[in-house]
Parts: C-alpha cells; structure tokens; sequence
C-alpha cells in the first residue's frame, strides 16, 4: 500500500558506485582518523572525547535505522540493549577481568541472546503494540538494572581503571579513540552492505507488504527476528563501548527518553537511509553541545526543531515519507 | 503483614488507578478516533499539577485551584491542538511520536523557565489533611479518600457522557471506524477538538490531585505517560470501558507489587538476594502484565475496532 512511497529509501544505496558518494565515506573517514592528532594544533582536544561519543552513538543509531528505516520495525526499547551491553561490561570488569576486546565481544554476544528473546516475543505484534512491548521490554531491563545492587543500583558503576587495549595499543592514547572509528566504520559499511544484499531488499520487501513476501515463500518472521537480533547485538555493543568511554555506567542509560532520542536522532537523519544515523547523531548531539554552552534552557531549540522537521522538512530527506497506511 | 495493611494498599492502588484512568481515558480517545499517538499528554499533566500548587498555594482554595488548572490546561491544550496536533492527523505515527516528543521538549523547559528547575510544594487542603476511621482500626488518609471518589465520579460521568449522549454517541462512531463516521456526515474533526479538550481536562484533573502526594517537578509527566500507555494497550486502544479496567488493574499490580512483593520474597529467600530482587519484580509486575495480556489477546482486553 506504501510501496512507491518508501521506494526513495532504498534507491541511493541501490545505486551507489562512482562519483562523490563513493569517495565521501573515505574522506569522512580519513579525517576522523587523523582528528586527534591534528586537534592538539588547534586547542581542540576536548572534542577528540566528544567526537568519540558521536561515533558510539552513531553506532547505536546506525543499528536501529537498519530495523527502523530498512525493516520498518518502530523499536522504542534500543537503548535497553545499550543498557545490556553496558553491564556485560560492569559485570566482567567487576569480576576481574580487564581485556577491552573480551568485554566488547561478550557484550555483543549477551545482547544478540537477549535481542533475539525480546525480538520471538515482540516480533509476534505489529503496530502501536509492538512500540508498546518493546518499551515494555526496555523498562524490564531498567528495573532489572536498578534491582543490580552489587553493581551500584540506581546510584550506577564507576570503571575506574581503564580497559585494556593490549600491549602496544595501551601506551598510544589515541588507541581507544581509533579503535571506535575502525569499529564504527566497520558497522557503517556492513549497513551499507547489508542493506543492498538479498537480506536487506527482502526486509524492505516485508516492510512494504508483508503478505506478498510470505506468499512469495520468504520466511518472514525468521528474517525480521535476524535483523532485530543483529541490530539488538551491535547496540549491545556501542552500550559496552559508551560504558568504556564514559567510565560510568548507571540504569538511566536505559531510560525509556533515551530510546525515543535514538528514534528522533535517526528520523532527522533519514530512515532507510544508510547516512540516516550520521547526519542525525551528528545534528542533535552537536546542536545540544552547542546549545548547552549558551544556555542551561537547551531543550526547546531542540523541541522547536523536531517540531519543525516533522512538518517542513521535505520528503526528499527521505525522513519522513510514509502514510498512515504503514505500520511498524 | 496484616489485614489492616492489605486494605490500606489495596486502597492506595485504586486510588493510583483511578488517577492513571483519568489519564488514559483522553489518551486511548484521542489514539482511537485520530490515531494519533500524543505522547504530550503528559505534559499536560504536568501542567494541571503545577498550575494547582501555585494557585493553591497563593489563594488558599484547593477547589478553585484545581477549576483554574483544568481551565488553563484546556486552554493550553487547545492551542497546541490548533498548533500542532490537527497537522499530524494525517501523518504516521512516527511524524506523531516525533511532533510530540517535541512538545515534551518545549513543556519541560517552558516550566523550568516558569517554575524553577527544582521540584515544588503542592500542599494537602487542610481540610483533608488528617484521617478518617474506615474500621476501628482502620485511619485513612481523608485526602486519598477524596482521590478515589473523584476518579469514581469522573468514571460514571465519562460512561454516561459516552454511552448515553449524542456526543458520546459520535465519540464511539469515530473510534470504531473513523472513515465510516466520515462517510455518514459526522464532522470528526469536530469531534476529536472536543475529545481532545476533554482529555486534557481530566489530565489536568490528574495532576492537579496527584500533585500533594508526590512530587510536581519536571519530568513527572514522562514518567506517568509510560503506565499510562500500558494501560491504554492492556484496554484496547480506543476503548475508555478497556481503559478503566485496565488502569484499575494496573494500578493494584502496581501498588500491590510494591508493597506486598517485598515482604513475600524475604520470606521465602535469602535477605539479600530478596533486597534485590523485590524492587525490581514490583517494577516490572506491570510490563510483565502487559506482556501476558497481549500475547493473549493481542488487541487488549476491549478491543474498539470490530
């Protein structure tokens, strides 16, 4: 019913290959890499923290617009699985451990088994109820977090010593900060990827019509749970590395605001659009610094924004197309 | 644990459900007839119990402050109606979620700028400050009392308004199919102006009553939407009967699980492991509870739609 409507979505991956497009990713690329050894130059080290942060979150939103944009699944629990992956991390610092490697890798895998539990329920509704249940969701594993009396509670978890990189990597202090570009671009680029795969285009067909992809014989259910899965995991896996960044884990990174910014973020940037979660972390968490440094009333800009995006913005962003004949 | 405490939480839980009921009824009317997802609406509620402390606070009358609230609120509602709201009718629930959230931006800072970022003091009415013997042994806070008579009130007001008016009559007809009614002349857009009006007054009314027994600060409209949401779902969307029950039963799940669960569990588990385990399972009872309705009955419990 929305076919020709969502068709602009998919059309830019589709056709990439030459020109600006393809050598925009490596230049973008490039230049955050040399960042932080150009900032120092420029007295702008304090921003080699905050263009990490951008990059984590970028990884996070990068994840849920596969669902959201490219499987049409209206997730509001994702940042319960950042929540989940940021707790592996607690949980194995606590226990001794201290390899970053191990803590992310144990992230991802506890988040893919707790993403692919919630997504066999959740994936059985449609519409408002499944926003519904994964919020539902989201706040379980909220409250399971403040239940977490042995690491901090609703008070949180300081990681006071450093995850360690290994060897060599651990005396360079940039390490951390390359080894969230290399992470971030990897997931960049398997979004792009994936999103141009057999895997990607029966999503967006289920998306569109979903009977006709079942008739057609494509396991639909099994395909959105992948894709939920997948995309719970990499969120379990920025939620472990914003938990590195910041030092600092507590439940209200599972609050249920912030899996409806991670929903706006991605919106602003484009749904269905393999630069949707760049452009819309890159917009709201850089206008929220901005904003903060003038003022302590730094929401209603923001507010004013989203309000203006939703009925301005022009269905060429690819943002806010669709009818009210879709659902999640 | 003894009788005397079951009563008085099972009391306290009504009278939490009756508040999530006048929350919910707006909300599932307005999500029924426009299907439109307004996630502002606790923002309103918001607004009703801080205008209701300062006025109250300021002249004294807990009537006429609560009049005003309602009054202001509805104003309130109405300009973000004409705004905002009667743009996104037509658009998907994630223009709706997006707009909305927007608005919650704009109302939490506009009450900052008001108020103050500190939570503020709403004051019990004197008059309703001390107890009333339910049982010999039984003193209940008089003001909670009031609460559940109010929300009772409203209910019966709301059914007959819905089930036994001609407005009520075309409130119905556009939540069970909103393109029909259009086609038989009934003036929707109308309709949902009135609803919508509506909602925010018992919204107001919500906050307006809750705000004595807890704490009117930002952010306390975000954290009531949420509850207020499940119940609407557990209900059936649209349906205000569905939502009644439901926010009577989330309300007893709620209180209940908080009162009662902790105390059970250290009975039958280690102390420490029970200290764990208690808050969170009171927690999550709710969502628990949402989980099990609709993978039963994946349309709630009053499905509005035939």
């Amino acid at each position: 019913m929305n076919a020709s409507a969502s068709l602009p979505a998919s059309a830019p991956a589709a056709r990439r290959g030459g020109g600006f497009g393809a050598v925009l990713p490596w230049l973008l690329l490039a230049l955050l890499a040399a960042f932080p050894l150009i900032a120092p130059h420029f007295e702008l080290e304090y921003y080699v923290g905050f263009v990490r942060r951008l990059l984590i979150v970028m990884i996070a939103a990068t994840s849920l617009n596969f669902i959201l944009g490219y499987g049409g699944m209206v997730a509001l629990g994702h940042a319960g699985f950042l929540g989940v992956g940021a707790y592996t991390v607690v949980a194995l610092v606590d226990a001794g451990f201290s390899s970053a490697w191990l803590a992310w890798g144990a992230a991802l895998v506890v988040t893919a088994a707790f993403a692919t539990l919630i997504g066999a329920v959740s994936l059985r509704t449609r519409g408002v109820y499944f926003i519904m249940i994964t919020l539902a969701f989201a706040q379980m594993l909220y409250y399971l977090g403040v239940s977490l009396r042995t690491y901090g509670g609703d008070d949180g978890y300081g990681i006071y010593t450093p995850l360690s990189l290994g060897g060599w990597l651990d005396a360079q202090p940039n390490a951390f900060y390359w080894a969230v570009l290399a992470i971030a671009a990897l997931i960049f680029a398997l979004g792009s990827r994936l999103a141009v795969s057999r895997f990607g285009l029966a999503l967006m067909g289920i998306r569109d019509n979903e009977t006709r992809m079942a008739a057609l014989g494509f396991p639909v259910f099994r395909l959105r749970l992948v894709a939920f899965a997948g995309a719970g995991a990499v969120a379990g896996l920025a939620g472990a590395l914003l938990a590195s960044h910041n030092g600092f884990v507590s439940p209200s990174m599972m609050h249920w605001t912030e899996s409806a910014i991670l929903i706006v973020m991605v919106v602003i940037g484009g749904m269905g659009n393999r630069w949707g979660g760049v452009i819309g972390v890159g917009l709201w968490l850089t206008l929220e610094e901005v904003l903060k440094m003038y003022t302590e009333y730094w929401h209603w800009p923001l507010g004013l924004l989203l309000i203006a995006i939703v009925f301005f913005a022009p269905r060429g962003l690819a943002a806010l197309f669709g009818s009210k004949g879709e659902r999640a | 644990m003894d009788a005397i405490f079951i009563i008085e939480q099972l009391l306290n839980g009504l009278g939490y459900g009756f508040m999530l009921f006048l929350l919910a009824a707006g909300l599932t009317l307005v999500f029924g007839i426009m299907d439109t997802m307004n996630l502002a609406h606790g923002s309103l509620f918001m607004a009703g119990a801080y205008i209701a402390a300062r006025v109250h606070e300021s002249s004294g009358s807990f009537v006429g402050a609560v009049l005003i609230a309602i009054l202001a609120t509805v104003l309130i509602a109405a300009v973000i109606e004409i705004l905002i709201i009667r743009r996104l009718y037509s658009r998907d629930h994630l223009a709706q979620v997006l707009a909305t959230f927007g608005i919650i931006l704009l109302a939490d800072d506009a009450v900052k700028a008001i108020w103050g970022p500190s939570p503020i003091m709403a004051p019990t009415p004197p008059a309703l400050a001390g107890p009333v013997q339910l049982l010999d042994a039984l003193p209940y806070p008089s003001y909670r009392l009031l609460m559940i008579a109010a929300g009772l009130l409203v209910a019966i007001g709301l059914y007959l308004l819905v089930n036994h008016t001609r407005v009520g009559m075309l409130v119905r007809a556009g939540a069970s199919n909103r393109a029909m009614a259009e086609f038989m002349g009934v003036r929707v857009g109308r309709v949902f102006s009135f609803v919508f009006a509506l909602g925010a007054a018992l919204a107001a009314l919500a906050g307006a009553l809750m705000g004595p027994i807890s704490a009117v600060q930002i952010g306390m409209g975000e954290a009531i939407l949420i509850p207020a949401l499940v119940v609407i779902v557990i209900g059936g969307i649209g349906s205000v009967r569905g939502a009644f029950v439901a926010a009577l039963i989330v309300g007893l799940v709620d209180t209940a699980g908080r009162a009662f669960l902790p105390p059970l569990l250290r009975a039958v588990l280690p102390p420490s492991l029970a200290a764990d385990l208690g808050p969170a399972m009171a927690g999550i009872a709710m969502y628990v509870l949402m989980a099990v309705i609709l993978t039963l009955k994946p349309a709630g419990l009053f499905p509005a739609r035939a």
